[in-house]
Protein backbone atom coordinates (compact mmCIF):
# COMPACT_ATOMS: atom_id res chain seq x y z
CA UNK A 1 0.00 0.00 0.00
CA UNK A 2 2.79 2.38 0.97
CA UNK A 3 4.53 1.59 -2.27
CA UNK A 4 1.40 2.37 -4.27
CA UNK A 5 1.04 5.79 -2.62
CA UNK A 6 4.76 6.42 -3.11
CA UNK A 7 4.55 5.65 -6.83
CA UNK A 8 1.05 6.76 -7.86
CA UNK A 9 0.13 9.54 -5.42
CA UNK A 10 3.44 11.04 -4.41
CA UNK A 11 2.94 14.53 -2.93
CA UNK A 12 6.49 15.73 -3.50
CA UNK A 13 6.46 14.64 -7.14
CA UNK A 14 3.04 16.18 -7.66
CA UNK A 15 4.32 19.49 -6.32
CA UNK A 16 7.15 19.42 -8.84
CA UNK A 17 4.85 18.37 -11.67
CA UNK A 18 2.06 20.82 -10.91
CA UNK A 19 3.26 23.84 -12.96
CA UNK A 20 3.75 21.57 -15.98
CA UNK A 21 0.31 20.02 -15.53
CA UNK A 22 -1.31 23.46 -15.31
CA UNK A 23 0.50 24.58 -18.46
CA UNK A 24 -0.64 21.34 -20.12
CA UNK A 25 -4.27 21.91 -19.16
CA UNK A 26 -4.06 25.40 -20.68
CA UNK A 27 -2.70 24.06 -23.96
CA UNK A 28 -5.30 21.26 -24.08
CA UNK A 29 -8.04 23.82 -23.45
CA UNK A 30 -6.65 26.17 -26.10
CA UNK A 31 -6.41 23.38 -28.67
CA UNK A 32 -9.97 22.23 -27.89
CA UNK A 33 -11.27 25.80 -28.08
CA UNK A 34 -9.80 26.12 -31.57
CA UNK A 35 -10.74 22.70 -32.96
CA UNK A 36 -14.30 22.33 -31.65
CA UNK A 37 -15.78 25.56 -33.11
CA UNK A 38 -13.93 25.16 -36.43
CA UNK A 39 -15.01 21.52 -36.57
CA UNK A 40 -18.66 22.35 -35.84
CA UNK A 41 -18.76 25.16 -38.41
CA UNK A 42 -17.03 23.20 -41.16
CA UNK A 43 -19.20 20.16 -40.41
CA UNK A 44 -22.27 22.37 -40.69
CA UNK A 45 -20.98 23.73 -43.99
CA UNK A 46 -20.42 20.19 -45.29
CA UNK A 47 -23.92 19.14 -44.26
CA UNK A 48 -25.58 22.24 -45.74
CA UNK A 49 -23.77 21.74 -49.05
CA UNK A 50 -24.91 18.12 -49.03
CA UNK A 51 -28.44 19.27 -48.33
CA UNK A 52 -28.50 21.24 -51.60
CA UNK A 53 -28.72 17.80 -53.26
CA UNK A 54 -26.48 18.58 -56.20
CA UNK A 55 -25.64 15.15 -57.55
CA UNK A 56 -21.92 15.49 -58.41
CA UNK A 57 -21.30 17.57 -55.30
CA UNK A 58 -22.91 14.95 -53.07
CA UNK A 59 -20.79 12.20 -54.57
CA UNK A 60 -17.75 14.29 -53.77
CA UNK A 61 -18.87 15.06 -50.19
CA UNK A 62 -19.69 11.42 -49.51
CA UNK A 63 -16.22 10.42 -50.70
CA UNK A 64 -14.62 13.14 -48.55
CA UNK A 65 -16.54 12.12 -45.45
CA UNK A 66 -15.98 8.37 -45.85
CA UNK A 67 -12.33 8.88 -46.72
CA UNK A 68 -11.55 10.81 -43.56
CA UNK A 69 -13.73 8.61 -41.37
CA UNK A 70 -11.79 5.55 -42.54
CA UNK A 71 -8.47 7.00 -41.33
CA UNK A 72 -7.63 6.73 -37.66
CA UNK A 73 -7.00 10.32 -36.53
CA UNK A 74 -3.49 9.39 -35.38
CA UNK A 75 -2.65 8.13 -38.88
CA UNK A 76 -3.92 11.37 -40.38
CA UNK A 77 -1.87 13.38 -37.90
CA UNK A 78 1.34 11.42 -38.49
CA UNK A 79 0.84 11.52 -42.25
CA UNK A 80 0.38 15.28 -42.27
CA UNK A 81 3.12 15.83 -39.71
CA UNK A 82 5.59 13.62 -41.60
CA UNK A 83 4.45 14.46 -45.11
CA UNK A 84 3.93 18.25 -45.21
CA UNK A 85 7.64 19.14 -45.01
CA UNK A 86 8.21 17.03 -48.12
CA UNK A 87 5.64 19.17 -49.93
CA UNK A 88 7.65 22.21 -48.96
CA UNK A 89 4.87 23.36 -46.64
CA UNK A 90 6.18 24.55 -43.29
CA UNK A 91 3.30 24.83 -40.82
CA UNK A 92 3.85 25.53 -37.12
CA UNK A 93 3.09 22.50 -34.92
CA UNK A 94 -0.20 23.98 -33.72
CA UNK A 95 -1.31 24.42 -37.33
CA UNK A 96 -0.34 20.87 -38.28
CA UNK A 97 -2.27 19.41 -35.36
CA UNK A 98 -5.29 21.64 -36.01
CA UNK A 99 -5.34 20.76 -39.72
CA UNK A 100 -5.23 17.01 -39.07
CA UNK A 101 -7.98 17.18 -36.46
CA UNK A 102 -10.07 19.51 -38.62
CA UNK A 103 -10.13 17.02 -41.52
CA UNK A 104 -11.21 14.31 -39.12
CA UNK A 105 -13.76 16.19 -37.03
CA UNK A 106 -15.43 18.04 -39.92
CA UNK A 107 -16.39 14.64 -41.38
CA UNK A 108 -17.95 13.48 -38.14
CA UNK A 109 -19.77 16.74 -37.41
CA UNK A 110 -20.81 16.78 -41.07
CA UNK A 111 -22.43 13.35 -40.79
CA UNK A 112 -24.25 14.37 -37.61
CA UNK A 113 -25.63 17.60 -39.08
CA UNK A 114 -26.62 15.77 -42.28
CA UNK A 115 -28.73 13.35 -40.23
CA UNK A 116 -30.19 16.34 -38.39
CA UNK A 117 -31.14 18.21 -41.55
CA UNK A 118 -32.73 15.06 -42.96
CA UNK A 119 -34.79 14.60 -39.80
CA UNK A 120 -36.73 17.84 -40.36
CA UNK A 121 -39.96 17.07 -42.27
CA UNK A 122 -40.33 18.64 -45.72
CA UNK A 123 -43.60 20.24 -44.59
CA UNK A 124 -41.63 22.56 -42.34
CA UNK A 125 -39.71 23.95 -45.30
CA UNK A 126 -42.85 24.24 -47.44
CA UNK A 127 -44.72 26.05 -44.68
CA UNK A 128 -41.84 28.44 -44.03
CA UNK A 129 -41.37 29.18 -47.74
CA UNK A 130 -45.10 29.82 -48.19
CA UNK A 131 -45.02 32.47 -45.46
CA UNK A 132 -42.54 34.33 -47.67
CA UNK A 133 -39.25 33.38 -46.01
CA UNK A 134 -36.36 33.03 -48.42
CA UNK A 135 -34.54 29.69 -48.74
CA UNK A 136 -31.70 31.03 -46.62
CA UNK A 137 -34.06 32.39 -43.95
CA UNK A 138 -35.93 29.07 -43.91
CA UNK A 139 -32.65 27.26 -43.34
CA UNK A 140 -31.45 29.54 -40.54
CA UNK A 141 -34.72 30.16 -38.68
CA UNK A 142 -36.76 27.00 -39.27
CA UNK A 143 -34.67 24.01 -40.33
CA UNK A 144 -31.40 24.46 -38.45
CA UNK A 145 -32.88 24.97 -34.95
CA UNK A 146 -34.96 21.79 -35.28
CA UNK A 147 -32.11 19.85 -36.88
CA UNK A 148 -29.69 20.84 -34.13
CA UNK A 149 -32.17 19.93 -31.42
CA UNK A 150 -32.77 16.52 -32.97
CA UNK A 151 -29.09 15.59 -33.03
CA UNK A 152 -28.01 17.39 -29.86
CA UNK A 153 -26.97 14.18 -28.05
CA UNK A 154 -24.68 13.21 -30.95
CA UNK A 155 -23.24 16.72 -31.16
CA UNK A 156 -22.33 16.80 -27.47
CA UNK A 157 -21.03 13.25 -27.57
CA UNK A 158 -18.82 14.02 -30.57
CA UNK A 159 -17.51 17.16 -28.88
CA UNK A 160 -16.44 14.99 -25.95
CA UNK A 161 -14.63 12.72 -28.40
CA UNK A 162 -12.88 15.70 -30.00
CA UNK A 163 -11.60 16.94 -26.65
CA UNK A 164 -10.29 13.45 -25.88
CA UNK A 165 -8.71 13.46 -29.32
CA UNK A 166 -6.36 16.29 -28.33
CA UNK A 167 -4.26 13.76 -26.38
CA UNK A 168 -3.01 12.42 -29.72
CA UNK A 169 -1.16 15.69 -30.28
CA UNK A 170 1.29 14.52 -27.61
CA UNK A 171 2.60 11.95 -30.09
CA UNK A 172 4.05 14.67 -32.33
CA UNK A 173 5.43 16.61 -29.38
CA UNK A 174 2.66 19.15 -28.85
CA UNK A 175 2.99 20.17 -25.18
CA UNK A 176 -0.55 19.51 -23.98
CA UNK A 177 -1.51 17.83 -20.70
CA UNK A 178 -0.59 14.24 -21.53
CA UNK A 179 2.74 15.17 -23.09
CA UNK A 180 3.78 17.33 -20.14
CA UNK A 181 2.73 14.62 -17.71
CA UNK A 182 4.80 12.01 -19.53
CA UNK A 183 7.85 14.27 -19.62
CA UNK A 184 7.73 14.90 -15.89
CA UNK A 185 7.16 11.17 -15.34
CA UNK A 186 10.34 10.39 -17.24
CA UNK A 187 12.19 13.09 -15.32
CA UNK A 188 11.11 11.96 -11.86
CA UNK A 189 10.88 8.25 -12.59
CA UNK A 190 7.50 8.20 -10.84
CA UNK A 191 3.99 7.51 -12.12
CA UNK A 192 2.29 10.31 -10.16
CA UNK A 193 2.26 12.92 -12.98
CA UNK A 194 0.54 10.53 -15.41
CA UNK A 195 -1.96 9.38 -12.79
CA UNK A 196 -2.64 13.03 -11.93
CA UNK A 197 -3.19 13.84 -15.61
CA UNK A 198 -5.65 10.94 -15.88
CA UNK A 199 -7.53 12.26 -12.83
CA UNK A 200 -7.62 15.76 -14.34
CA UNK A 201 -9.14 14.40 -17.56
CA UNK A 202 -11.60 12.38 -15.52
CA UNK A 203 -12.74 15.31 -13.38
CA UNK A 204 -12.88 17.75 -16.30
CA UNK A 205 -14.76 15.48 -18.70
CA UNK A 206 -17.04 13.64 -16.30
CA UNK A 207 -19.78 16.35 -16.34
CA UNK A 208 -19.82 16.14 -20.13
CA UNK A 209 -20.23 12.34 -19.95
CA UNK A 210 -23.19 12.77 -17.58
CA UNK A 211 -24.72 15.35 -19.92
CA UNK A 212 -24.39 12.97 -22.88
CA UNK A 213 -26.05 10.19 -20.88
CA UNK A 214 -28.92 12.44 -19.86
CA UNK A 215 -29.50 13.68 -23.40
CA UNK A 216 -29.34 10.17 -24.85
CA UNK A 217 -31.79 8.71 -22.35
CA UNK A 218 -34.10 11.64 -22.90
CA UNK A 219 -34.09 11.19 -26.68
CA UNK A 220 -34.91 7.49 -26.27
CA UNK A 221 -37.69 8.30 -23.79
CA UNK A 222 -39.24 10.72 -26.32
CA UNK A 223 -39.54 7.90 -28.83
CA UNK B 1 9.74 19.45 -61.61
CA UNK B 2 7.22 19.52 -58.78
CA UNK B 3 5.32 16.39 -59.76
CA UNK B 4 8.47 14.33 -59.94
CA UNK B 5 9.45 15.42 -56.45
CA UNK B 6 5.98 14.54 -55.20
CA UNK B 7 6.16 11.07 -56.71
CA UNK B 8 9.68 10.59 -55.41
CA UNK B 9 8.59 11.55 -51.88
CA UNK B 10 5.21 9.89 -51.51
CA UNK B 11 5.09 7.13 -54.13
CA UNK B 12 8.68 5.97 -54.25
CA UNK B 13 8.63 2.46 -55.73
CA UNK B 14 12.11 1.67 -54.43
CA UNK B 15 11.21 2.57 -50.84
CA UNK B 16 7.81 0.88 -51.15
CA UNK B 17 9.40 -2.39 -52.24
CA UNK B 18 11.55 -2.36 -49.09
CA UNK B 19 8.72 -1.70 -46.64
CA UNK B 20 5.50 -3.16 -47.98
CA UNK B 21 5.98 -6.49 -46.23
CA UNK B 22 6.28 -4.76 -42.85
CA UNK B 23 3.03 -2.94 -43.55
CA UNK B 24 1.26 -6.16 -44.50
CA UNK B 25 2.47 -7.72 -41.27
CA UNK B 26 1.17 -4.61 -39.46
CA UNK B 27 -2.23 -5.11 -41.09
CA UNK B 28 -2.34 -8.59 -39.59
CA UNK B 29 -1.50 -7.25 -36.10
CA UNK B 30 -4.10 -4.46 -36.46
CA UNK B 31 -6.80 -6.91 -37.52
CA UNK B 32 -5.93 -9.37 -34.78
CA UNK B 33 -5.88 -6.65 -32.10
CA UNK B 34 -9.12 -5.12 -33.35
CA UNK B 35 -10.90 -8.48 -33.36
CA UNK B 36 -9.71 -9.24 -29.83
CA UNK B 37 -10.89 -5.82 -28.61
CA UNK B 38 -14.32 -6.19 -30.21
CA UNK B 39 -14.92 -9.65 -28.73
CA UNK B 40 -13.83 -8.83 -25.19
CA UNK B 41 -15.20 -5.28 -25.17
CA UNK B 42 -18.65 -6.26 -26.43
CA UNK B 43 -18.74 -9.32 -24.18
CA UNK B 44 -17.92 -7.32 -21.08
CA UNK B 45 -20.25 -4.48 -22.06
CA UNK B 46 -23.19 -6.84 -22.61
CA UNK B 47 -22.52 -8.70 -19.34
CA UNK B 48 -22.46 -5.42 -17.42
CA UNK B 49 -25.71 -4.24 -19.02
CA UNK B 50 -27.38 -7.56 -18.18
CA UNK B 51 -26.07 -7.40 -14.63
CA UNK B 52 -27.49 -3.90 -14.37
CA UNK B 53 -30.91 -5.18 -15.43
CA UNK B 54 -31.15 -7.14 -12.17
CA UNK B 55 -31.20 -3.79 -10.35
CA UNK B 56 -28.97 -4.68 -7.44
CA UNK B 57 -28.12 -1.19 -6.16
CA UNK B 58 -24.44 -1.51 -5.08
CA UNK B 59 -23.53 -3.38 -8.28
CA UNK B 60 -25.33 -0.77 -10.38
CA UNK B 61 -23.43 2.09 -8.76
CA UNK B 62 -20.12 0.36 -9.56
CA UNK B 63 -21.18 -0.30 -13.15
CA UNK B 64 -22.20 3.33 -13.67
CA UNK B 65 -18.91 4.56 -12.20
CA UNK B 66 -16.96 2.20 -14.46
CA UNK B 67 -18.90 3.25 -17.56
CA UNK B 68 -18.58 6.95 -16.76
CA UNK B 69 -14.87 6.77 -16.02
CA UNK B 70 -13.91 4.93 -19.18
CA UNK B 71 -16.08 7.16 -21.32
CA UNK B 72 -14.45 10.26 -19.83
CA UNK B 73 -10.82 9.08 -20.03
CA UNK B 74 -9.07 9.51 -23.38
CA UNK B 75 -8.04 6.00 -24.60
CA UNK B 76 -4.42 7.08 -25.06
CA UNK B 77 -4.28 8.12 -21.40
CA UNK B 78 -5.58 4.69 -20.34
CA UNK B 79 -2.98 2.94 -22.49
CA UNK B 80 -0.16 5.08 -21.12
CA UNK B 81 -1.20 4.61 -17.50
CA UNK B 82 -1.42 0.82 -17.95
CA UNK B 83 1.83 0.57 -19.87
CA UNK B 84 4.05 3.18 -18.21
CA UNK B 85 2.63 3.54 -14.69
CA UNK B 86 1.79 -0.02 -13.68
CA UNK B 87 5.35 -1.41 -14.06
CA UNK B 88 6.30 0.81 -11.07
CA UNK B 89 4.21 -1.51 -8.87
CA UNK B 90 5.51 -4.64 -10.62
CA UNK B 91 2.44 -5.01 -12.81
CA UNK B 92 4.23 -4.84 -16.12
CA UNK B 93 2.39 -6.01 -19.21
CA UNK B 94 3.32 -6.21 -22.86
CA UNK B 95 2.44 -3.30 -25.13
CA UNK B 96 -0.06 -5.52 -26.93
CA UNK B 97 -1.78 -6.53 -23.68
CA UNK B 98 -1.90 -2.93 -22.43
CA UNK B 99 -3.46 -1.72 -25.69
CA UNK B 100 -5.90 -4.62 -25.87
CA UNK B 101 -6.96 -4.22 -22.24
CA UNK B 102 -7.35 -0.43 -22.47
CA UNK B 103 -9.40 -0.47 -25.64
CA UNK B 104 -11.53 -3.37 -24.35
CA UNK B 105 -12.36 -1.45 -21.19
CA UNK B 106 -13.23 1.67 -23.19
CA UNK B 107 -15.40 -0.27 -25.62
CA UNK B 108 -17.06 -2.13 -22.73
CA UNK B 109 -17.98 1.18 -21.08
CA UNK B 110 -19.62 2.53 -24.24
CA UNK B 111 -21.23 -0.82 -25.12
CA UNK B 112 -22.70 -1.14 -21.62
CA UNK B 113 -24.38 2.27 -21.97
CA UNK B 114 -25.70 1.43 -25.45
CA UNK B 115 -27.04 -2.00 -24.44
CA UNK B 116 -28.57 -0.50 -21.31
CA UNK B 117 -30.30 2.21 -23.32
CA UNK B 118 -31.61 -0.54 -25.60
CA UNK B 119 -32.93 -2.56 -22.68
CA UNK B 120 -34.63 0.55 -21.24
CA UNK B 121 -36.28 1.24 -24.59
CA UNK B 122 -38.33 -1.97 -24.42
CA UNK B 123 -41.71 -1.12 -22.87
CA UNK B 124 -42.35 -2.35 -19.35
CA UNK B 125 -45.44 -4.26 -20.45
CA UNK B 126 -43.19 -6.71 -22.29
CA UNK B 127 -41.50 -7.72 -19.06
CA UNK B 128 -44.78 -7.92 -17.16
CA UNK B 129 -46.42 -10.02 -19.87
CA UNK B 130 -43.59 -12.53 -20.13
CA UNK B 131 -43.18 -12.76 -16.36
CA UNK B 132 -46.88 -13.48 -16.03
CA UNK B 133 -46.55 -16.39 -18.49
CA UNK B 134 -44.25 -17.98 -15.92
CA UNK B 135 -40.85 -17.10 -17.41
CA UNK B 136 -38.07 -16.39 -14.94
CA UNK B 137 -36.37 -12.99 -14.87
CA UNK B 138 -33.35 -14.39 -16.72
CA UNK B 139 -35.56 -16.05 -19.35
CA UNK B 140 -37.49 -12.81 -19.83
CA UNK B 141 -34.27 -10.91 -20.31
CA UNK B 142 -32.76 -13.36 -22.80
CA UNK B 143 -35.83 -14.36 -24.82
CA UNK B 144 -38.02 -11.26 -24.72
CA UNK B 145 -36.12 -8.09 -23.85
CA UNK B 146 -32.74 -8.64 -25.52
CA UNK B 147 -33.98 -9.56 -29.01
CA UNK B 148 -35.99 -6.31 -29.08
CA UNK B 149 -33.26 -4.24 -27.46
CA UNK B 150 -30.43 -5.38 -29.71
CA UNK B 151 -32.05 -4.09 -32.89
CA UNK B 152 -31.99 -0.54 -31.58
CA UNK B 153 -28.39 -0.84 -30.43
CA UNK B 154 -26.90 -2.00 -33.73
CA UNK B 155 -26.28 1.38 -35.45
CA UNK B 156 -24.65 3.12 -32.45
CA UNK B 157 -22.75 -0.03 -31.58
CA UNK B 158 -21.35 -0.31 -35.10
CA UNK B 159 -20.16 3.29 -35.03
CA UNK B 160 -18.54 2.82 -31.65
CA UNK B 161 -16.85 -0.41 -32.73
CA UNK B 162 -15.37 1.31 -35.76
CA UNK B 163 -14.14 4.20 -33.63
CA UNK B 164 -12.50 1.88 -31.10
CA UNK B 165 -10.91 -0.45 -33.66
CA UNK B 166 -9.40 2.59 -35.37
CA UNK B 167 -7.89 3.43 -32.00
CA UNK B 168 -5.67 0.34 -32.38
CA UNK B 169 -3.38 2.87 -34.07
CA UNK B 170 -2.73 4.26 -30.58
CA UNK B 171 -0.85 1.05 -29.85
CA UNK B 172 2.00 2.44 -31.94
CA UNK B 173 2.72 4.91 -29.12
CA UNK B 174 3.74 2.02 -26.86
CA UNK B 175 5.39 0.21 -29.81
CA UNK B 176 2.76 -2.39 -30.70
CA UNK B 177 3.93 -3.48 -34.17
CA UNK B 178 0.76 -2.53 -35.99
CA UNK B 179 0.41 -0.62 -39.26
CA UNK B 180 1.30 2.91 -38.24
CA UNK B 181 4.25 1.74 -36.12
CA UNK B 182 5.86 0.13 -39.17
CA UNK B 183 4.82 3.06 -41.37
CA UNK B 184 6.35 5.79 -39.24
CA UNK B 185 9.49 3.89 -38.24
CA UNK B 186 9.93 2.98 -41.92
CA UNK B 187 9.48 6.61 -42.93
CA UNK B 188 12.12 7.87 -40.51
CA UNK B 189 14.50 5.04 -41.41
CA UNK B 190 14.21 5.71 -45.14
CA UNK B 191 14.04 9.50 -44.79
CA UNK B 192 11.09 9.30 -47.16
CA UNK B 193 7.34 9.41 -46.37
CA UNK B 194 6.41 6.60 -48.80
CA UNK B 195 5.92 4.07 -45.95
CA UNK B 196 3.38 6.51 -44.48
CA UNK B 197 1.51 6.49 -47.79
CA UNK B 198 1.54 2.69 -47.70
CA UNK B 199 0.27 2.78 -44.11
CA UNK B 200 -2.54 5.16 -45.05
CA UNK B 201 -3.49 2.88 -47.96
CA UNK B 202 -3.46 -0.12 -45.63
CA UNK B 203 -5.94 1.63 -43.33
CA UNK B 204 -8.14 2.51 -46.29
CA UNK B 205 -8.12 -1.14 -47.40
CA UNK B 206 -9.11 -2.30 -43.92
CA UNK B 207 -11.55 0.41 -42.88
CA UNK B 208 -13.22 1.80 -46.00
CA UNK B 209 -15.28 -1.41 -46.41
CA UNK B 210 -16.20 -1.18 -42.72
CA UNK B 211 -17.31 2.46 -43.03
CA UNK B 212 -19.36 1.64 -46.14
CA UNK B 213 -20.90 -1.38 -44.40
CA UNK B 214 -21.84 0.83 -41.45
CA UNK B 215 -23.71 3.16 -43.82
CA UNK B 216 -25.68 0.15 -45.05
CA UNK B 217 -26.31 -1.11 -41.51
CA UNK B 218 -27.51 2.34 -40.47
CA UNK B 219 -30.25 2.36 -43.12
CA UNK B 220 -31.03 -1.34 -42.70
CA UNK B 221 -31.60 -1.12 -38.95
CA UNK B 222 -32.88 2.44 -38.84
CA UNK B 223 -35.50 3.06 -36.19
CA UNK B 224 -38.89 2.89 -37.86
CA UNK B 225 -41.47 5.08 -36.20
Amino acid sequence: MDQIIQVFFNGAVLERAWPYLVRGVEMTALLSLVIVPIGVLSGLAVAMLYHLHVKWLNGFIRAYVDFFRAFPPLVLLLFIYGGLPFLGVDLPLFGTVALAFLLNTSSYYGEIFRAGLESVPAGQVEAARSTGLSRWQTMVWVVLPQATRNVLPDLVSNTLEVIKLTTLASVVGFTELLNNARNVQALTYNATPVVAAALIYLIALWPLVRLVSRLEHKSIAVR
Amino acid sequence: MELQRLVFSFFNADVASRYWLDIVYGMWVTTYLAAAVVVSGLGLGLSLALARAFQFKPANVLIVIFADAFRALPPLVVIIVLFFAFPYVNLAMSAFTATWLSLSLVLAAFAEEIFWAGILSVPKGQTEASRSTGMSRAQTLVHVILPQAVRLTIPPLTNRMIAITKNTALGSVVAVHEIIYHASSGASEAGNPTPLTLGALAYLVLFLPVVLASRWIETRFAWKR
